[in-house]
């Protein structure tokens, strides 16, 4: 009887739990949806309790997220989620906290915000859908639009250089920098896990299609003709191949990353191994960001590029009261009120 | 000797100290303040310092001023105009020489009038040997060298002996008024303990300037303002942004919620941030954010999570956060915003005081967006204030903004502390994990209008917020016409439904019915008190009203403003509450305006109430 109740109450979540009666409103065929999609697949795998998961977002199509999924949410307001995830985290460090951000949203408006939220480590997961568009509005260009991009508000080609998201995360010293995209589903899903189980802010890069402003702007990556030739998988201790048959890799020429070709003479032994621990190396490879047309152009790497501990900000917050507290023992008010020096007046 | 000097009793003394920015002037005063309020005078105190940390020595725009009143009566004003003042150099003098009274006191001193001073201030002749100061009592005293001379034996290099020098000042006042000095002896003692050269060298000169009081021949009268008849009770001298900072832990306590400060630091606000940070054995936690967005936003977050939490700033910091109050706004979560007016547009007079922000406060949004605002009155009632707005703002489930000022902000006042026991509870409940099955309305409500505040990690309730117009009840996103024009409307109802849940408007001088009655807000408070309660001494049929509840008004205040035939509001702005009211009750309020950065004298009060009733 009693393992009845108890089996009752211990309800399995599945995806279908996170999903919310509210119409969605991305325009068909948004890359979003995937998005929205591995995200419901991967958190009933996390064992928490629905009610202790918190998705926190700015303004922009993908800011919607919260109201699409069935956890407490926060549609905020332009550019500040990272801000208002900063301190829920750090009133309740109980909590599992995700941030979902624009290119506009997360690195023009609330740039400033997320470098810092990156260097102070609270340990949340920021998902950063990167159409390199600005889609609520309408197809303005963004940060992280290409230079000579045509758009609403460049009829004439963008002036504007682009950021290199994964470079400026490493530049905030994140704690984990990671890429993947909406068209892989595998490799997202195995990405929001990873960045999950990573105690501190995690940075998660993910290429999204705006199939109305932006249509294809990551096409050399998630198409079948041109994936394996243009996207570079990263693996953990593993060599850094690519093309279809993986013959080609990267060697490290000193500090310079140079193709090779296996099926040309070159070794297996003498390819760059991917090390996520590796600060530098994670900096050279956060640079492979040229275009497809450039010459000698280097493949765009997904996965993880650098991962490393360090204290979390609502750890320490919490550690500092508590070593407080255990030196001259919890708050008195009154006293507190009195302060230093009083007097009597009868 | 002793017996050719006469005792004076004052019933009340003006002090100024005022020197560079590197003389000591704001610890002198403070010293002397707190000396005063152990001795048991009333007393009121206004520090005023330049805007630049270090702004060039013995320049003008380098002085430093602390002034302080106390009395045997009751204070409510730092003074208008000083009967002793202690000027370090030649600028201190220029700065503050129409600040004191004729026939006032100047203490002076003469190392700080020497051809360089005087040039660095401007001063084409040395004031102290001409006789433009011959409508002052002038006392001369080289202190700077009988400060060095007191402790030549020292092993002190000359800029450590030099910084003593404020400690002479100090000494010698003590003497003048008949001071007691341990509670400075103390206080050097916990500052210096540890540099024993420093420590002896700062005693030995405090009482080298008291010794000179009492040896030199020079002087003749001391003086003696006894003990204020106060209400009984324990009391200490306190800031406003110390009451502030006090009054959040004390809500915080009450209600039971931890305390949150999300916080970019700006004058004259950053202190509430300092002291909160210390506090951390009750809880609090502070953020020091990377800018004003981040620190309301970031407040905001923490209230979702259900802190009892804050942003403190200052008016360009306010206009940063006008965006984030709409959202806390639409929201409806509690949220308390601290506005430490200053002197503005933009960066304006960073150091000096203004009530010009209470526009902003009402106004400074996009879109319909009704916030509640609390005034505080005075240093010690910050405390009040503050506490006042955080009951306010979780048991109605709305953001609150309190307005103080640069001047209660660092004024100092002795303060009949409570004690915890005093305080009433908060009492605020989250709402309950929901039973299977049913569904939770986050926008449901109750008489106050107030919606459930839902924290996160309670079973059953998740749902989602956002800036996005709300249908009631659901929560749910709706563009329908109608329903924006009803949630306006709701919103509006829900802050002056708080009408009755706060205190009836009192008359704090004068009576019920009358001639004129002067009505304020905040940090004029001692002033009009003190302005009015002389004219009603002199038969003036004139009373005084203070508005703690800026927005809503308490319910009766149309009533009492319809018991006068003339209606004074005075406001150091350009007139801003005054519009207000007008607005709102169509009585022909008349505006007094000072817009100098500096608090009302109550001379000039008196003068422009008498001008009204001639
Ligand atoms: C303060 C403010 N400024 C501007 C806007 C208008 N605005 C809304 S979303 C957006 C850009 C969104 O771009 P992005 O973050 O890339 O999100 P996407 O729609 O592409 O998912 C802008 C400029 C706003 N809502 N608030
Ligand atoms: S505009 Fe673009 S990003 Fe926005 S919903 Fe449509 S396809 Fe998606
Ligand atoms: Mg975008």
């Amino acid at each position: 009887m009693a393992e009845t109740i108890t089996a009752t109450t211990e309800q399995v979540l599945t995806p279908k739990d996170f999903a919310t009666d509210q119409e969605i409103r991305w325009c068909p065929g948004c890359g979003d949806y995937s998005i929205l999609k591995q995200v419901h697949t991967i958190l009933p795998q996390l064992g928490l309790k629905q009610e202790n998961i918190v998705f926190i977002s700015g303004i922009g199509c993908s800011s919607r997220f919260p109201y699409y999924t069935e956890t407490f949410g926060m549609h905020s307001i332009h550019g500040r989620a990272t801000a208002v995830a900063s301190g829920l985290k750090a009133a309740r460090p109980d909590l599992s906290v995700w941030i979902v951000t624009g290119d506009g949203d997360g690195l023009s408006i609330g740039g400033n915000h997320t470098i810092h939220l990156l260097r102070r480590n609270f340990d949340v997961n920021i998902l950063l859908f990167n159409n390199e568009i600005y889609g609520l509005t309408k197809g303005q260009y963004s940060p992280t639009s290409p230079e000579n991009k045509v758009a609403k508000s460049t009829p004439f080609g963008s002036i504007d250089h682009p950021f290199n998201p994964i470079a400026l995360a490493l530049g905030a010293d994140a704690t984990f920098v990671a890429r993947s995209m909406d068209r892989d589903p595998a490799h997202l899903q195995n990405m929001l896990l990873r960045s999950y189980k990573h105690s501190g802010s995690s940075f998660l890069e993910i290429y999204q299609n705006c199939n109305i402003f932006n249509d294809m702007a990551f096409e050399s990556y998630t198409e079948k003709s041109t994936k394996k030739d243009e996207a570079l998988f990263m693996v953990q201790s593993q060599p850094l191949v690519f093309g279809a048959n993986n013959e080609k890799g990267i060697k490290l020429d000193g500090f310079k990353p140079v193709i090779v070709n296996l099926e040309e003479g070159a070794s297996k032994n003498d390819l760059w191994i991917h090390d996520e621990k590796d600060m530098v190396k994670a900096q050279i490879i956060s640079r492979f960001f040229d275009h497809v047309d450039f010459e000698g152009h280097l493949p765009r790497p997904f996965g993880v590029f650098y991962q490393t501990a360090r204290p979390t900000y609502e750890e320490m917050m919490s550690q500092q009261i508590s070593q407080v507290i255990a030196n001259k023992g919890l708050g008195k008010l009154d006293k507190l009120i009195a302060g230093g020096e009083t007097w009597i007046i009868e | 000797m002793a017996d050719q000097i006469t005792i004076q009793e004052l019933e009340e003394a003006v002090i100024k100290f005022a020197g560079d920015s590197g003389d000591g002037m704001q610890l002198t005063g403070t010293q002397f303040t707190n000396n005063s309020a152990l001795f048991g005078n009333d007393l009121g105190t206004f520090p005023d310092f330049p805007a630049e940390i270090r702004a060039p020595i013995g320049t003008v725009a380098g002085v430093s001023g602390f002034q302080l009143h106390f009395g045997s009566k009751e204070i409510y004003t730092p003074g208008d105009i000083c009967d002793v003042l202690v000027v370090m150099n030649s600028a201190a003098l220029k700065a503050n020489i129409n600040n004191i009274k004729k026939g006032g006191i100047i203490i002076a001193n003469t190392a700080g009038f020497d051809a360089k001073n005087l040039k660095l201030a401007n001063m084409t002749s040395n004031a102290l040997e001409d006789d433009s100061l011959s409508n002052y009592q002038l006392i001369k005293m080289d202190i700077t060298r009988m400060t060095r001379e007191s402790i030549t034996d020292l092993q002190l290099g000359m800029k450590e002996k030099d910084r003593c020098k404020n400690m002479f000042v100090l000494g010698f006042l003590y003497w003048m008024y008949n001071r007691e000095m341990d509670n400075t002896i103390k206080f050097l003692n916990e500052k210096f303990g540890k540099k024993p050269e420093v420590l002896e060298a700062n005693i030995r000169v405090l009482k080298a300037g008291y010794s000179y009081g009492d040896t030199t021949e020079q002087f003749t009268t001391r003086y003696k303002v006894d003990k204020a008849v106060m209400p009984a009770g324990t009391y200490r001298s306190i800031m406003g942004n110390q009451a502030t900072a006090l009054g959040l832990v004390a809500a915080s306590k009450k209600s039971g919620l931890p305390l949150f400060l999300g916080s970019y630091p700006i004058t004259p606000a950053s202190d509430i941030l300092h002291d909160l940070a210390k506090y951390k054995s009750f809880g609090v936690k502070t953020f020091q954010a990377e800018d004003e967005i981040a620190a309301i936003t970031s407040a905001i977050g923490a209230s979702f999570g259900g802190s009892l939490a804050v942003t403190t700033t200052s008016g360009p910091g306010m206009a940063l956060k006008a965006e984030a109050l709409g959202l806390a706004t639409v929201l409806e979560i509690p949220l308390v915003i601290i506005n430490v007016q200053r002197g503005g547009p933009s960066t304006g007079l960073p150091t000096k005081t203004e009530q010009a922000d209470l526009f902003q406060a009402y106004y400074g949004r996009n879109g319909e967006c009704p916030i509640p605002i609390v005034a505080a009155q005075s240093p010690s009632d910050c405390f009040n204030a503050v506490f006042e707005a955080c009951r306010i703002s979780v048991q109605h489930m709305i953001p609150v903004i309190l307005l103080t000022d640069g001047y209660i902000a660092n004024g100092a006042e002795p303060w009949r502390f409570p004690k915890e026991s005093e305080l009433a509870e908060i009492k605020i409940e989250f709402a309950k994990p929901m039973a299977e099955g049913e569904k939770f309305m986050p926008y449901a409500r109750d008489e106050k209008l107030s919606r459930p505040w839902a924290i996160p990690g309670t079973k059953g309730l998740e749902h989602r917020i956002g800036g996005l117009e709300k249908q009631n009840i659901t929560g749910n996103i709706s563009y329908e016409p109608e329903n924006h024009e009803f949630m306006v409307k709701l919103r509006e109802e829900k802050v002056d439904r708080i009408a009755n849940y706060i205190p009836e408007q009192k008359i704090d001088s004068g009576p019920a019915k009358g001639k004129l009655l002067v009505l304020g807000w905040g940090g004029t408070y001692g002033a009009l008190k003190a302005a009015v309660r002389q004219l009603n001494e002199e038969g003036f049929d004139i009373a005084h009203a203070q508005l703690r509840h800026m927005r809503p008004f308490p319910k009766n205040l149309g009533e009492i403003l319809n018991n006068y035939d003339k209606i004074l509001i005075p406001e150091i702005n350009n007139g801003q509450l005054v519009k207000i009211i007008r607005d709102k009750y169509f009585i022909d309020a008349m505006a007094y305006n000072k817009i100098q950065g500096l608090p009302f004298f109550k001379s000039e009060l008196m003068d422009k109430i008498r001008e009204i009733l001639k």
